[in-house]
């Protein structure tokens, strides 16, 4: 039971990160291959809060301001850098995390922080992550529907059209960059004190191109697609425990049959599998 | 009478080439002002100089009194001096009408966070298939944009600029691509826009439209003002005339000689 419960934690949590991702992406066209550096500044930062005596709702709070002020320096960035530039620039900024935590013996350097304070139990932690899943997959909706989506999707497709019809394209770029990065935080600090110990490589550029394919599986700009391709790519790893040593290879190898047979994703699938069966 | 937008003295180069130089051009409320110039006389550069995707290394831009010269070219939008880009530039996947409400409420573009408390988009799609109809594009207002012919997408563009209620409109060759029916029809349709009070700066290489149709004409050669006055009477100066041929034998290249 407990095994499933993880499972079902982790899924959650990967939801939470694909979402956020998607936000940035798939909604406002910002390229970011550095997503799981929010996600460990928001553990690194409840974890040493929490560890230094602050309350868990504090240190949880804590971990999502830092990783949303982290990501709107870094839409500050988009606003000079586009498409593979920004790529580059998000990806550099996953490095530097890791550099950065590997070295400093305040943060744990190789080790890690360890004795994280656990105030809940599994079953808590796993109701906390599908919550937050929920609430940001409503959040995801709502921008869609809002005017803020329809200025993301303005600022995706002609940034400089988008320019010349009024449309505050840095503004939009940095909230877009704060959503996304603030929800990876809270998943961040569930993590952290739901495994009481974090280390680097947690938070490595293979966990980042995990949440892209997650995203791009799923069906960039999709919700319910990303969802559904977070929960798969958590899923896949844990009933095929064999393929765990070659997880990257069977993203790799899943990325590419996406690309070539429904650059949609998942979502794409659905759509046109709804389309056939409305026919009948 | 105080123009509406003033360009004073601008002046931009690219290592060593002078693109436009101490260009001073004034638009005069109400007025449809006729920008041309053979190819290469720096009128993309002036534009661009006006809306603020450059800045020129000498030189104002004044918009109704106030100094824009180093006002990001949103900020410029906002205050009523909308632009349309020479190559159409559609959000492609998204229908005709949601393209242009995408421009029907300013003050959400502005500000993100209100942006995102606002979902009801019923005024601005009033408004966009207002102004459709207005250009005569209704028919195909919930197509995407990727699926509609030139002739859509060029006047798509004017829909969308005016959904944003500009004060001055800066229309950049608007009628190239059309054919001679749709380039006619585009060309009343602005002229009837600039009779409602619409003060608008027309770019055009269709000098037969430009010349029917502008109550003043500005011609730029070799980054210079060449002449400026009532149109057919522009057009029928001899240096003008020269300045479309190509023949080069009088004052500008000696002016650009003087330069270098």
């Amino acid at each position: 039971m407990d095994y499933y419960i993880s499972v079902a934690t982790f899924a959650a949590l990967n939801v939470t990160l694909a979402l956020g991702l998607n936000l940035i992406s798939g909604f406002c066209g910002q390229v970011s291959l550095g997503h799981a550096a929010f996600y460990g500044l928001g553990a690194y930062a409840a974890a040493l809060l929490s560890v230094a005596g602050l309350p868990f709702v504090g240190s949880l709070a804590a971990g999502v301001l830092v990783a949303g002020l982290a990501g709107a320096l870094v839409g500050f960035a988009a606003l000079r850098v586009r498409e593979d530039f920004l790529a580059i620039v998000t990806m550099g900024v996953g490095f530097l995390f890791l550099g950065v935590v590997r070295k400093q013996s305040w943060l744990g350097a190789e080790m890690g922080i360890s004795n994280i304070p656990s105030p809940l139990e599994k079953g808590g932690y796993a109701m906390l992550a599908i919550g937050v899943a929920i609430v940001m997959l409503a959040i995801s909706l709502h921008v869609r529907r809002s005017w803020m989506g329809r200025a993301f999707s303005a600022v995706a497709q002609d940034e400089d059209a988008a320019r010349s019809l009024g449309i505050n394209v840095p503004g939009f770029k940095i909230a877009a960059f704060f959503i996304g990065t603030a929800a990876a935080g809270l998943a961040g600090g569930i993590y952290a004190h739901m495994t009481q110990l974090i280390v680097p490589d947690a938070f490595n550029f293979v966990q980042s191109i995990t949440i892209l394919a997650m995203v791009v599986i799923g069906g960039i700009g999709s919700s319910f697609g990303v969802v559904a391709g977070a929960i798969l790519l958590t899923l896949i790893p844990e009933m095929f425990r064999f393929i765990n040593d070659y997880k990257l290879l069977v993203y790799g190898g899943l990325l590419l049959l996406v690309m070539r047979f429904s650059p949609e994703g998942l979502a794409g699938i659905g759509r046109s599998l709804a389309r056939r069966w409305g026919l009948r | 009478m105080s123009a509406m937008l003033a360009a004073q003295d601008l002046s931009i180069s690219f290592g060593g080439i002078h693109a436009v130089r101490e260009v001073s051009l004034a638009v005069q409320p109400g007025e449809l002002l006729g920008l041309i110039g053979p190819n290469g006389a720096g009128k993309t550069t002036l534009l661009r100089l006006l809306t603020g995707v450059l800045r020129p290394d000498r030189g104002r831009v004044i918009f109704e009194g106030q100094d824009v010269t180093r006002l990001p070219l949103h900020r410029r939008a906002q205050l009523g001096f909308v632009h349309t880009h020479q190559i159409v530039r559609p959000f492609r996947e998204m229908t005709l009408a949601e393209n242009v409400m995408t421009a029907a409420e300013p003050q959400l573009g502005r500000r993100p966070w209100s942006a995102i408390m606002r979902v009801d988009a019923n005024p601005a799609r009033r408004r966009a298939l207002e102004l459709l109809h207005r250009l005569g594009i209704l028919d195909a207002a919930d197509k995407p944009a990727h699926s509609v012919p030139l002739g859509y997408l060029k006047r798509l563009q004017v829909a969308r600029a005016l959904a944003l209620s500009p004060r001055l409109l800066l229309l950049d060759e608007p009628l190239a691509g059309l054919n001679y029916s749709e380039a006619t029809r585009l060309a009343d349709q602005i002229v009837e826009l600039n009779k409602e009070g619409l003060t608008i700066l027309l770019v055009e290489h269709n000098l037969g439209e430009i010349t029917r149709v502008a109550s003043r004409l500005v011609v730029l050669h070799n980054g210079a003002t060449l002449a400026e006055g009532q149109p057919t009477e522009v057009m029928s100066r001899m240096a003008v005339r020269n300045a479309y041929l190509g023949v080069d034998a009088d004052a500008a290249p000696a002016a650009a000689l003087a330069d270098a």
